[in-house]
């Protein structure tokens, strides 16, 4: 056994505990190195890096439109959320004017792949704490999105259906009809999911009170997105700087109390609930019409920088785009918030115990391919 | 010894092992199958009718593994861990019944041989850790030992009252005096007290702390591969098959209760079957259970055992002293019981010992944001933390 260090007794010794990268609830590919004093966490180190590609440094020898793809394969799990920060940014730039219609699809399919992804979450979330069959249940409801998607986009993950101006192709002719279909299947499943795990006197024994955060703190830590609210600051990119047409919705904003693993796993659930109803106001609201602006195949911003970020599922992501008015950006820097919001985990570390370490970082819900990039 | 007892201790050994691997295999398919039902999915299909012979493919694979050493390991220990942690499981099966003339050897102080083998396992679980040299090893070994020793007191305990009321430590014994009524009328307090205690004795979920999987990655066994691995396999699920085994025996009346009305060799088949029925049937409920709850952690089955399971067990033993030492009828023991037991899932299901609030989430309107920008509601308050 290697020892470390001395504890703070000085007479006991500690015992250092390589987790990951190949730990199997560490997310992929995340490694954190924990000093224990029997169970308790002394100290913990995260290392990250493992599966960086240099998808920044990749963007600048594409074109714009090729990056879109780079985009899928950073947050893997909220696909189009990702791809729509790029495209936005894009837009942004060339000052374009995006049919309305291409629009509502896009703000159906990023609602969409939030529940996707909360539903991952969820599943992951319930093996991270010992329970074995939410995952199955999470599952069968992220099929059912993929199901849509693939029918729409052409593949279930990384769709490259998003384009600057516009979105790739018409939706399918049934849409209509399997959205309503899926919708309700959805409500249903949501209920049945949160019936299944949120208050469980088990799950909340472990989840109720450990890793907390206060909203200060958070803030300080430049967390965002879910595990922000969950702190009990009421904080939506949606809502307090709206993007796209979602200053057209009407729909909440689930705000925790304590900011502890529960309050940020509950936030999620709720926010699926909040996704739903996005959905049907803009499959209410959308007319048929023109999905792609007027533009040139060859994209070519005019020289300048923007910054636009958008609340992808984990937070706020944001990207920074400089160009310098040829077909390839000058430099594209992602704002992840899996990234930001990984480092509040070593104060949300502070004396746990091992097993917690499981369920805080659970909490997170951080995509390695974001972060890392 | 003779000649003859040399054989008939073998041919006994031989066939209590063939028996047992059958149970074994038999449950891999049942809890495959069960958990499969819980997660809508199907469960093994594939091999045999609806996956009946997916046991055996499994086992030929785990014969057929390479077995590996780690290059740190203290070998004799590593090898003997699988040993130890077998032979308990198997030696246990020696007194225990299938029905009233089926078994090894009937020892009159057959409760007292049970808990004190029993406990024998922990030793081979921590020496699988130490062994191993890996961290998770050591962490799974001893998370093992404090939760097993700490949940052999409300174990015997609970033991105890069922023997209190029979006055016999003889398990057929036990069995025929459930004849008219089965114990888990008179002691339903330690049904659920032996029941909780048998779950953490085996590792199961709510209490599969030792070697869960997300947080040790296996624990004790994480680097045993094929044949050692099996036999760990093996050893946990004897387990099973004999908690759920003593369950049936101690409070649902074994192979009585209702008695199966042959005689001789058909009684005896018949009565076998009927308790496997019975045993089976608290097995799936073990499965169920699985499929079902989170695992605590360890602190919090710490003190679930030592501050709700062992007063429990002593309350349940002097209930049962009480009322058989002044001879009250029996029903005032099935009221008490079921009154204290009610009052412990109030306790559990209230939690009054924090302050935990379970709705903590509030949604709030998208028009009532877009007026300000950051709204602070909250997070500074601390939460304690859900013990218990």
């Amino acid at each position: 056994m290697q020892i470390q260090e001395q504890n703070s007794t000085g007479n006991a010794i500690d015992l250092m505990i390589n987790m990951g990268p190949q730990h199997p609830s560490t997310h992929g590919v995340f490694r954190i190195v924990i000093w224990v004093d029997g169970e308790r966490i002394v100290k913990a180190v995260p290392h990250i890096g493992y599966l960086h590609r240099g998808s920044e440094k990749l963007c600048e020898g594409e074109l714009y439109s090729q990056i879109i793809t780079l985009f899928d394969r950073m947050d893997y799990v909220g696909n189009l959320n990702s791809e729509l920060v790029f495209v936005l940014a894009v837009e942004k730039l060339m000052s374009l004017e995006v049919p309305d219609r291409a629009n509502y699809i896009r703000v159906i399919l990023c609602e969409l792949n939030r529940i996707a992804s909360h539903m991952l979450f969820y599943g992951v979330y319930g093996l991270d704490v010992g329970a074995m069959t939410p995952v199955l249940y999470g599952f069968r409801e992220r099929e059912r999105i993929q199901a849509l998607f693939e029918n729409v986009t052409g593949a279930r993950m990384m769709h490259n259906y998003f384009r600057v101006g516009g979105v790739k192709e018409e939706l399918p002719d049934d849409f209509a009809a399997r959205m309503k279909e899926l919708v309700e299947d959805l409500k249903k499943g949501i209920d049945e999911c949160d019936s299944l795990l949120s208050q469980n006197e088990m799950f909340l024994a472990r989840t109720k009170g450990i890793g907390q955060i206060s909203g200060e703190d958070a803030i300080d830590f430049g967390v965002s997105g879910p595990m922000l609210r969950a702190s009990g600051v009421a904080e939506d990119i949606r809502v307090t700087e709206p993007y796209s047409i979602y200053d057209r919705f009407e729909f909440g904003i689930p705000v925790g109390k304590y900011g502890d693993c529960w309050d940020r796993y509950y936030v999620r659930v709720e926010e699926m609930r909040q996704s739903i109803l996005i959905i049907e106001q803009a499959m209410a609201q959308m007319e048929s019409g023109p999905i792609m602006a007027d533009i040139r195949r060859i994209a070519r911003p005019p020289k300048g920088e923007v910054y636009v970020r958008t609340e992808s599922p984990r937070g706020d992501l944001g990207v920074f785009l400089v160009s310098d008015g040829s077909d390839k950006p000058y430099r594209v820097k992602v704002r992840a918030p899996s990234f930001a919001n990984l480092q509040a985990l070593q104060h949300l570390l502070r004396d746990s115990y091992i097993a917690d370490a499981v369920v805080i970082l659970g909490s997170i819900d951080i995509i390695l391919g974001e972060v890392d990039r | 010894m003779s000649l003859e007892l040399i054989i008939y201790l073998l041919l006994g050994a031989l066939g209590l092992f063939v028996f047992l691997s059958v149970m074994v295999l038999a449950q891999t398919w049942v809890e495959r199958k069960t958990l499969a039902r819980i997660q809508m999915r199907m469960g093994p299909m594939v091999v045999g009718f609806h996956g009946t012979l997916q046991p055996i493919a499994d086992a030929l694979k785990l014969l057929s593994k390479e077995d590996l050493l780690p290059s740190w390991a203290d070998r004799r220990v590593y090898w003997l861990a699988p040993l130890a942690v077998f032979l308990p499981a198997f030696l246990l099966w020696v007194t225990i019944p299938l029905a009233h003339d089926l078994v090894l050897s009937n020892l009159e102080l057959g409760l007292f041989y049970i808990v004190s083998i029993s406990v024998l396992s922990v030793m081979g679980l921590v020496m699988a850790g130490w062994g191993s040299a890996n961290k998770y090893a050591i962490l799974g070994g001893l998370r093992a030992a404090g939760q097993l020793i700490s949940y052999e007191i409300p174990f015997i305990m609970a033991i105890l009252g069922v023997a209190m009321l029979t006055q016999s430590l003889n398990l057929r014994e036990i069995v025929a005096a459930q004849t008219t009524f089965a114990n888990v009328l008179w002691q339903p307090l330690g049904l659920f007290l032996f029941f909780t205690a048998g779950l953490a004795e085996l590792g199961r979920t709510p209490f599969d702390i030792h070697h869960a999987e997300s947080e040790v990655i296996g624990g004790p066994f994480i680097e045993y591969s094929g044949a050692h691995w099996s036999v760990f396999f093996l050893a946990e699920y004897i387990n099973t098959f004999t908690i759920a085994a003593l369950t049936v025996l101690l409070f649902f009346g074994g192979w009585n209760w209702p008695t199966i009305p042959f005689d001789g060799a058909l009684g005896s088949a018949l009565s076998a079957v009927w308790f496997l029925a019975k045993t089976y049937a608290v097995i799936i409920g073990i499965f169920w259970i699985r499929g079902t709850y989170p695992r605590l952690r360890i602190d919090q089955l710490m003190s679930f055992g030592w501050k709700m399971l062992v007063p429990l067990s002593f309350v349940n033993i002097v209930l049962t002293a009480v009322v058989l030492f002044y001879g009250f009828p029996m029903w005032v023991l099935t009221i008490v019981s079921l009154i204290v037991l009610g009052g412990v899932f109030y306790i559990i299901a209230r939690n009054p010992g924090t302050n935990l609030e379970r709705h903590t989430v509030k949604v709030y309107s998208a028009s009532s944001l877009r007026s300000g920008s950051v709204v602070m509601t909250g997070g500074t308050s601390d939460q304690t933390s859900g013990a218990d």
